[in-house]
C-alpha cells in the first residue's frame, strides 16, 4: 500500500506524454537574457558592466542579501547591456543581457560527462560550495539551497527528502533526470545528507513512474541510510507539507517552518545541481525542461542554458514560426505545469534557473469557463491540501475582512489550485485568495 | 383572583420605581459630555463616511475638528473649502483652504492605440490580473481596463469607456476623496487640482520604458524625449525615467508643452477650442 497525504488532493488528468523523450542538448542561443531575480528573496546585484568579456560559469551578480544567490553566465561572450528588460511575465526586472561568441568554459569546470563518486569535501565545504554555485530550489520556489541546508539554531534535521514526484501534469524534466541521470542526483543527495550532519535519506517518487522507482531502488542498495518510498499518485504531492506528510506522517504546524518536523525537502533537480557544484565545480547555468502540449510532434525534453528566450524552444519545437507567433493550434503558453504555471506573456522573455516546463495549451484548454453562483457544495474544502475553507475565504477576501482571513488560516494557503479545480461553478478562488494573502502579509508586517 | 392581579401591579410598579432610582444614579455617574458642537458639525458635513479626509469617518472627523486647535490638517476634500467655511463658523476657527481636487487616469493607451497582445480571461479584477503578470498589452505600466476603480468608486464617478476600454472621470461627481488612487494596484490614478475654470495640463502616461520600447507597444505612451521640457518656460516639467511629469504647483497653464509632444500625451482639459482648430473645422 503505497503512501500519500491525509488531506485533501486531487487527481488531474495525468498527460505525462513527453515521458520517453530523451533529454536533447538545446542550441546555446545568440543572446541571453539573464534576470537579476531568479531566486526568492534579495534580487542579485550585477557585478558586470556593458562591454565586459565573460566566460561560462563566471560570477555576474552578487546575492543581495541573506536570502538570495549568486548568478552565473551561461554562456560565453560580450555583456550588451545590464538594464531593465522584460521577463516572461511582461514585467521589468533588471538582466544582464550576453551576446554569445563561442563557447568558452571557465577552467576548473569538469565538463566530462564521467560520474565522480568519491566524496572527498566535508559538510561545511558543500554548503560553501553549493552557495558559490548559485544553486537554488529547483522544484519551483527556487528557494536558495544553502539556506535550506543551514538549519536555524534550535531545529535539528532528521531526513533529508528528495523530491522525484513531480506531482504537476504534463512535466517530465525530474523523471528524465532521474532516469538518465539517477546516480548523479543520488551522490547530491548524499552531499546534502552529510551536509545536514548523516541524517537519513528518502527518496519519494509518485507510482505513476514505476521505472524511476525501480531504477532508483537498485540505486540505493549501495549507500547506506536510504530508502525509495513509492507514493501514490496525487496533486499536490510535490509540495513540501504534503510530502513531508506523505512520506513520514508528520504535520508541518501552521507559521512553522518545515525543518520543525525535523525534515528538509529537496527537488531532485536540486541534488543533481549541487552533485555538479561539488563534485565537478560547475555553478547552476543549465536545467532540464519540458516543452509539452498534446500535439505529438511537440513533446520535448530539452537541457537549456539559464537565460535562453522562451520564444526559441517554441520556434525549435514548430509551435511558433519564425516572427515571433504562436501557431493557431495554440492560444497560450503557461511557464511550469498546468496547475501552478505562471501564462507567458512575453515570449521574448528569458526562462529561468528553475523553469521546468513550457506547455502550450489550446483555445479550449486554456478558455475559463463562465463564473457563476457558490452553491456551497463544499468541493474546495473536501479539495484543499491545507484544510483550509476556500469558499469561505473567498468571501472574506471580496469584502476585505483581513483579521477574519487570519483567523482563518490564509496563511497555510499554498496557491496548489486544488479549490479553483474542483469548483463546479467555476469560481475564481486562486486568484483572489493569492491577492488576499499577500495583503494579509503585508498587514503583519506592518 | 384581583389579589393576584393587585399582586402584581403592585410588585411590578415597586420593581420599576427601585430600577428607576438606581438606572438614575448609574446615569448621572457614569454621565459622557459630549461637546454639542461635535453634532453640529456632523450636520454641516456630507455625510460620505468616504475616509478620504484621513479619519474613520464623518462623525470621527467632527471630533478632530472640534478637539485641534486649529484646522489646519483638517480637511474634507469631498465638501471642500465651502464645506470648511461652515465647519469655521460653527467651530470659530480658521478654515484651511486648499485647491479643488480632481482625480486624473495618468494612461491614454486606448484600444485603438495599444493594441492587445494576448487574451486575458482570468478573474475580472485589475489587482488580480496585476498579481498573474505584466499585461495583456504590451505596456506593463499603463491601465489593465477591469475597473477596480470603478468598484472603489463610492460617488459613481467612474464609468469604463466601452470605445477606448480605459476609466472616464466624471469631475462633476469626483469629490477627490481618493479611493481609486489607493485601487489601482498600478497606482496611475492621480489627484491633482482642478485648476482654475477647471483647466488644467497633465501627462496621461506612466510608462517608464525608453522610448522606442514604449513607441513599439503603444502610440501614445510618453517617450522621454524632453521636448516639453526645453518648451516649458515655467520649469515645471521634469522628466525621469523616460517619463514626463508636470509639477502642477508650478505649471500656469501655457499649453506649449501641448502644441510641441510628438505623442501627444500631454492632455489639456476644459480649454476653449483655439481659433485655429475652430477654422479649420
Amino acid at each position: 500500500m503505497s503512501r500519500t497525504f491525509s488531506v485533501g488532493g486531487i487527481h488531474p488528468d495525468d498527460s505525462k506524454f513527453s515521458m520517453n523523450q530523451a533529454v536533447e542538448e538545446f542550441p546555446i542561443p545568440k543572446r541571453v537574457f539573464i534576470s537579476m531575480n531568479q531566486h526568492l528573496g534579495a534580487p542579485a546585484k550585477p557585478i558586470v558592466t556593458k562591454g565586459d568579456t565573460v566566460k561560462v560559469g563566471q560570477t555576474i551578480a552578487e546575492p543581495g542579501g541573506f536570502i538570495s544567490a549568486w548568478v552565473h553566465s551561461s554562456v560565453s561572450g560580450t555583456v550588451a547591456d545590464v538594464a531593465l528588460y522584460p521577463d516572461f511575465l511582461g514585467k521589468k526586472v533588471l538582466t544582464v543581457v550576453i551576446d554569445v561568441t563561442g563557447d568558452e568554459w571557465l577552467p576548473g569546470i569538469d565538463r566530462s560527462p564521467d560520474i565522480k563518486n568519491e566524496i572527498t569535501v566535508s559538510p561545511a565545504e558543500t554548503i560553501t560550495k553549493i552557495a558559490a554555485a548559485g544553486v537554488v530550489g529547483l522544484g519551483g520556489a527556487a528557494f536558495p539551497t544553502h539556506v535550506k541546508l543551514s538549519p536555524p539554531p534550535g531545529s535539528k534535521a532528521e531526513y533529508l527528502i528528495l523530491n522525484g514526484t513531480e506531482c504537476e501534469p504534463y512535466l517530465t524534466s525530474d523523471y528524465r533526470l532521474m532516469i538518465e541521470h539517477g546516480q548523479e542526483v543520488l551522490i547530491g543527495g548524499e552531499l546534502m545528507r552529510r551536509a545536514l550532519g548523516d541524517v537519513r535519506g528518502i527518496i519519494g517518487i509518485e507510482d505513476n513512474k514505476p521505472k524511476a522507482i525501480r531504477y532508483m531502488q537498485q540505486l540505493v542498495e549501495n549507500y547506506l541510510g536510504w530508502t525509495v518510498v513509492p507514493l501514490k499518485r496525487r496533486y499536490p504531492q510535490g509540495g513540501e507539507k504534503q510530502l513531508i506528510d506523505a512520506v513520514l506522517k508528520r504535520r508541518v504546524p501552521s507559521f512553522a517552518l518545515p525543518i520543525s518536523t525535523g525534515a528538509v525537502v529537496q527537488n531532485v533537480g536540486t541534488a543533481f545541481a549541487v552533485y555538479e557544484a561539488v563534485q565537478k565545480n560547475k555553478p547552476l547555468i543549465s536545467n532540464i525542461l519540458t516543452v509539452t502540449s498534446q500535439d505529438p510532434t511537440i513533446q520535448k525534453n530539452y537541457r537549456f542554458r539559464v537565460g535562453t528566450p522562451v520564444q526559441e524552444f517554441l520556434i525549435a519545437s514548430g509551435a511558433m514560426d519564425h516572427e515571433g507567433k504562436l501557431i493557431p493550434a495554440f492560444t497560450k503558453i503557461v511557464n511550469g505545469g498546468p496547475m501552478m504555471g505562471k501564462p507567458v506573456s512575453e515570449p521574448a522573455g528569458p526562462v529561468m534557473k528553475s523553469t521546468s516546463a513550457l506547455l502550450l495549451l489550446t483555445d479550449k484548454q486554456a478558455r475559463r469557463k463562465e463564473e457563476q453562483n457558490c452553491i456551497r457544495c463544499g468541493k474546495c474544502a473536501q479539495a484543499c491540501p491545507m484544510g483550509l475553507e476556500p469558499y469561505l475565504l473567498y468571501r472574506l477576501a471580496m469584502a476585505s475582512r483581513v483579521e477574519e482571513m487570519d483567523e482563518n488560516r490564509i496563511f497555510d494557503c499554498i496557491e496548489c489550485g486544488c479549490c479553483l479545480y474542483s469548483c463546479p461553478a467555476y469560481i475564481p478562488l486562486l486568484d483572489q485568495l493569492r491577492i488576499a494573502k499577500n495583503a494579509s502579509l503585508k498587514n503583519k508586517r506592518k | 383572583m384581583t389579589s393576584i392581579l393587585l399582586y402584581t401591579i403592585l410588585t411590578l410598579s415597586l420593581l420599576g420605581a427601585i430600577l428607576a432610582v438606581v438606572l438614575y444614579f448609574v446615569a448621572q455617574r457614569f454621565k459622557v459630555t459630549e461637546d454639542p458642537r461635535i453634532d453640529q458639525v456632523v450636520a454641516v458635513l456630507p455625510g460620505a463616511n468616504c475616509g478620504a479626509c484621513g479619519s474613520a469617518g464623518c462623525r470621527n472627523f467632527a471630533e478632530l475638528c472640534v478637539n485641534s486647535e486649529t484646522l489646519e490638517k483638517c480637511f474634507c476634500p469631498v465638501g471642500g473649502n465651502a464645506v470648511m467655511q461652515q465647519v469655521a463658523i460653527v467651530l470659530g476657527k480658521q478654515a484651511s483652504e486648499q485647491a479643488p481636487m480632481v482625480a486624473v487616469l495618468r494612461c491614454g493607451g486606448s484600444c485603438d492605440k495599444r493594441t492587445r497582445v494576448n487574451i486575458y480571461d482570468g478573474s475580472k479584477s485589475c489587482k488580480v490580473m496585476d498579481s498573474v503578470y505584466g499585461s495583456d498589452t504590451g505596456c506593463s505600466y499603463g491601465c489593465l481596463g477591469l475597473g477596480d476603480c470603478v468598484v472603489a468608486c463610492a460617488f459613481d464617478a467612474i464609468k469604463m469607456d466601452p470605445v477606448t476600454g480605459l476609466p472616464g472621470i466624471n469631475e462633476e461627481k469626483c469629490t477627490s476623496c481618493g479611493a481609486c488612487v489607493k485601487a489601482c494596484p498600478k497606482n496611475i490614478l492621480e489627484l491633482r487640482p482642478k485648476g482654475p475654470k477647471n483647466r488644467r495640463v497633465y501627462v496621461a502616461c506612466a510608462s517608464r520604458d525608453k522610448g522606442a520600447d514604449t513607441r513599439k507597444v503603444c502610440s501614445a505612451g510618453c517617450i522621454g524625449c524632453k521636448l516639453c521640457v526645453k518648451a516649458c518656460p515655467f520649469e515645471a516639467i521634469a522628466v525621469t525615467d523616460n517619463l514626463a511629469y508636470i509639477d502642477f504647483n508650478k505649471c500656469r497653464l501655457c499649453r506649449k508643452c501641448v502644441e510641441v509632444c510628438p505623442v501627444h500625451c500631454i492632455l489639456e482639459v476644459n480649454f476653449p477650442l483655439k481659433k485655429e482648430s475652430i477654422q479649420n473645422e
